[in-house]
C-alpha cells in the first residue's frame, strides 16, 4: 500500500465536502480551494508519519477551518471583505474555545458529518459553480476536475496534456473570474436550471472524450480521464434523478466505454466497430448503462441528445455482430436525433446507417443535402461514405472520384492508403 | 479500474440475521458508494447451507452439500467498483459498517484481470471461442 496514494484516494473521496463546506464559511470558492489545498498539504506531511486518522473528513475539516481562522485574523485589518466573516468566526471562536473543542461551535457553516457527508445540496452547488458559464469550457473543465474530482493540478495537467503551469494559471484565473463576477454559491433555481445543467453535462462528456478518444502512447492517462467523467456523471444521477439526460449521459459513456478495450489494436492502431471483437467489450458496463438509458426513458419526457446517444450505442451494444445489427433502429434514432440536435455529423451517421439498412438512395439523399456544408468539405469521412453509397448504387466512376477526394483530406498516411486503395478499386470496376 | 470486492465470513457468524442497526449501516454506505459514482455493481449470497461444493482432488470429484462448517471464510457477497487506485478501493472498504458481535470478516478486494495479463495462454482459437461464448451468453440475457 502506497501511503501518498491513500492520501490522494482519502482526498478524492473527502475533497468537494471539504471545499463545499469552507464555501460555506468564507463565501468565496477560491479562497475555500485554497484553504483546502492547504488542508491535503498538511494531510500530505503528517498522515505518513501519523497514520491516516480514524475519521479523515473531520481531520480535514478542522484543519481547512482553521487555516480559514488564521486567514481571516490576518486579513481582518488589511481586508473589508473579510471583516464581517471574521468577527463571526471570533464570536464562534471563543464560544467553542470555552468548550475546549474548535469544532464544536461551528463558525457559520455546518460541519461535515464524520465521513464527509456536508448537505447534498453544497456540493452539487459546487458542481454548478465549477462549471459556471461565466467561465470559459476548459475552465469549466479544469476547475470540475479540481473542485469536484479532487485531482492535482499536475494530473489534470496529464490529462489535457499541457504543462501543469498551464493549469495552474487556468485555475487561478477562473477563480479569479468567478470572484469578480460575484457569482453566488447556491444551486440554480428551476427556470437556469435546464440551461446550467446542459453545461454541466457539456463538461462532464467534453472530459470523458478526452480520454475516450485517446490515442496509444497516451491511453492509460486518458482512460483514468474518461473513467473520472462517467464516476462524475453517476454522482451527479444521486443527486439529480429526476433529470432524464443525466441518466441519458451516464448511459452514453458506459456502453461507448464498454469497448475500450476492443477499439485498440495489439500496435495501438484503432480498431472499428465492424471489426471489434466483441467478446472484449465489458459486460458490467453495458449492464449498467443499459439500466441507465432505461431509468432515463423511464422518466417519460421527450429524449434528450445524449439519452437518443445513448439509445444509438446500446443497439450495438445489444448486437451479437456489426453483421446482425439493427440499423433500421439506428437510423431512426438518428432521425429522432437530427430534430433536437441538428448537425452535418449526426446527417452522416444517418446515412451510414441508412445504407447498412440497405437503403442505399435514401442515403445518397442525406449525403446530397449536406453536401455543401463547410464540415463536410473538409471531412474525410464524408467522401469516404459517399464512396461506398456510389459503389452499391453501381456508380463506381463518381465512387472512385469521391474516395480520392477522401484520401486527400484523410488526417493519417494509413487512412489515405487505404482510401486511395478503395477508391482504385472502384475506379477499375468503372 | 475495475475491482471486485468479496465480503467474506466465518461459518460461526452465517445465518444470525442482521441486526436492523446493521442493516440501516449498510444502506447508508451503499447509498454513499452510489453517490460517490464508484458502485457498477453488487448482491448478496444465501448462507453456505444453501450451496454445495464441488471439489476436485487427486482425479476424483466429489460433492459436498453445505454448510460449508470446516472452511475457513465463506463468501456472503460482493460488489463490483470503479476505482482509481487499489489504494482508493482499500480506503473505502476501510469504512464499510461491521457487526460488533461478528467474529471475523475480511474484505477481499481484488482487480479484474485485462486481456494482457493472460499473454501467450490465451490462444487465437480460445480467443475466438470466447468470443463465441460471449455471444451466446448476450442472448441469453436478453441483451441481443
Amino acid at each position: 500500500m502506497d501511503i501518498r496514494r491513500t492520501v490522494e484516494a482519502v482526498w478524492r473521496r473527502e475533497s468537494a465536502h471539504l471545499v463545499a463546506a469552507l464555501t460555506r464559511l468564507v463565501n468565496d470558492v477560491g479562497l475555500a480551494e485554497d484553504l483546502a489545498q492547504e488542508a491535503f498539504a498538511a494531510a500530505l506531511r503528517q498522515w505518513p508519519d501519523e497514520g491516516i486518522p480514524d475519521n479523515p473528513a473531520a481531520w480535514l475539516a478542522t484543519v481547512g477551518r482553521r487555516r480559514a481562522v488564521d486567514l481571516i485574523r490576518r486579513e481582518q485589518a488589511r481586508s473589508d471583505r473579510y471583516a464581517q466573516i471574521a468577527s463571526e468566526a471570533h464570536t464562534a471562536m471563543d464560544a467553542s474555545e470555552a468548550t475546549g473543542a474548535l469544532a464544536g461551535a461551528g463558525l457559520t457553516a455546518p460541519l461535515p458529518e464524520p465521513g464527509g457527508d456536508t448537505p447534498d445540496d453544497d456540493t452539487l452547488a459546487l458542481v454548478f459553480i465549477a462549471c459556471h458559464p461565466v467561465l470559459s469550457r476548459e475552465s469549466r473543465a479544469a476547475l470540475t476536475l479540481r473542485m469536484v474530482a479532487g485531482l492535482s493540478t499536475e494530473e489534470i495537467a496529464r490529462a489535457f496534456l499541457v504543462p501543469p503551469a498551464t493549469i495552474g494559471q487556468r485555475i487561478s484565473r477562473a477563480k479569479r473570474t468567478l470572484a469578480e463576477a460575484h457569482v453566488p454559491f447556491e444551486l440554480p433555481s428551476e427556470t437556469e436550471l435546464p440551461a446550467r445543467l446542459a453545461a454541466v453535462l457539456e463538461v462532464v462528456y467534453l472530459l470523458f472524450n478526452e480520454g475516450y478518444s485517446a490515442t496509444s502512447g497516451e491511453t492509460w492517462v486518458r482512460r483514468d480521464l474518461a473513467e473520472e467523467a462517467m464516476r462524475l456523471g453517476r454522482r451527479l444521477t444521486a443527486w439529480l434523478p429526476k433529470e432524464p439526460e443525466v441518466h441519458g449521459l451516464v448511459a452514453l459513456m458506459e456502453l461507448q466505454a464498454s469497448r475500450f478495450a476492443a477499439r485498440v489494436g495489439p500496435d495501438g492502431e484503432p480498431v472499428l466497430l465492424a471489426d471489434q471483437d466483441r467478446s472484449r467489450w465489458d459486460r458490467t458496463l453495458i449492464a449498467h448503462g443499459l439500466a441507465a438509458l432505461n431509468r432515463a426513458t423511464r422518466l417519460g419526457r421527450p429524449l434528450g441528445p445524449y439519452t437518443l446517444q445513448a439509445a444509438i450505442a446500446a443497439v450495438h451494444a445489444r448486437a451479437p455482430s456489426f453483421a446482425e445489427t439493427d440499423w433500421e433502429a439506428i437510423a431512426a434514432l438518428y432521425e429522432a436525433l437530427a430534430q433536437v440536435a441538428p448537425s452535418p455529423v449526426v446527417e452522416l451517421n444517418r446515412a451510414v446507417a441508412l445504407l447498412h439498412a440497405d437503403g442505399a438512395e435514401a442515403a445518397l439523399e442525406v449525403l446530397d443535402a449536406i453536401a455543401d456544408d463547410p464540415r463536410m468539405r473538409r471531412y474525410h469521412l464524408y467522401g469516404a461514405v459517399r464512396g461506398d453509397v456510389l459503389m452499391r448504387l453501381g456508380r463506381h466512376g463518381e465512387a472512385a472520384e469521391a474516395l480520392e477526394q477522401a484520401a486527400d483530406l484523410a488526417p493519417t498516411q494509413r487512412e489515405r492508403t487505404l482510401l486511395l486503395e478503395r477508391a482504385a478499386a472502384a475506379a477499375q470496376r468503372a | 479500474m475495475k475491482v471486485m470486492v468479496l465480503v467474506k465470513g466465518t461459518p460461526a457468524d452465517e445465518g444470525a440475521p442482521p441486526t436492523t442497526e446493521l442493516l440501516e449501516a449498510m444502506t447508508a454506505y451503499n447509498e454513499r458508494l452510489v453517490k460517490a459514482g464508484i458502485m457498477l455493481d453488487g448482491a448478496g449470497l444465501k448462507p453456505s447451507a444453501h450451496g454445495a461444493r464441488i471439489v476436485f482432488q487427486g482425479g476424483t470429484t466429489s460433492v459436498v452439500d453445505g454448510p460449508f462448517t470446516e472452511a475457513k471464510e465463506i463468501i456472503g457477497g460482493y460488489w463490483i467498483w470503479q476505482v482509481s487506485s487499489l489504494e482508493e478501493a482499500i480506503e473505502w472498504a476501510r469504512q464499510c459498517p461491521t457487526d460488533p458481535s461478528g467474529a471475523y470478516g475480511v474484505l477481499e478486494i481484488r482487480p479484474y484481470i485485462e486481456d494482457e495479463d493472460f499473454g501467450e495462454a490465451l490462444t487465437p482459437e480460445l480467443k475466438e471461442r470466447e468470443a463465441r461464448m460471449a455471444e451466446q451468453v448476450r442472448a441469453q440475457r436478453g441483451e441481443a
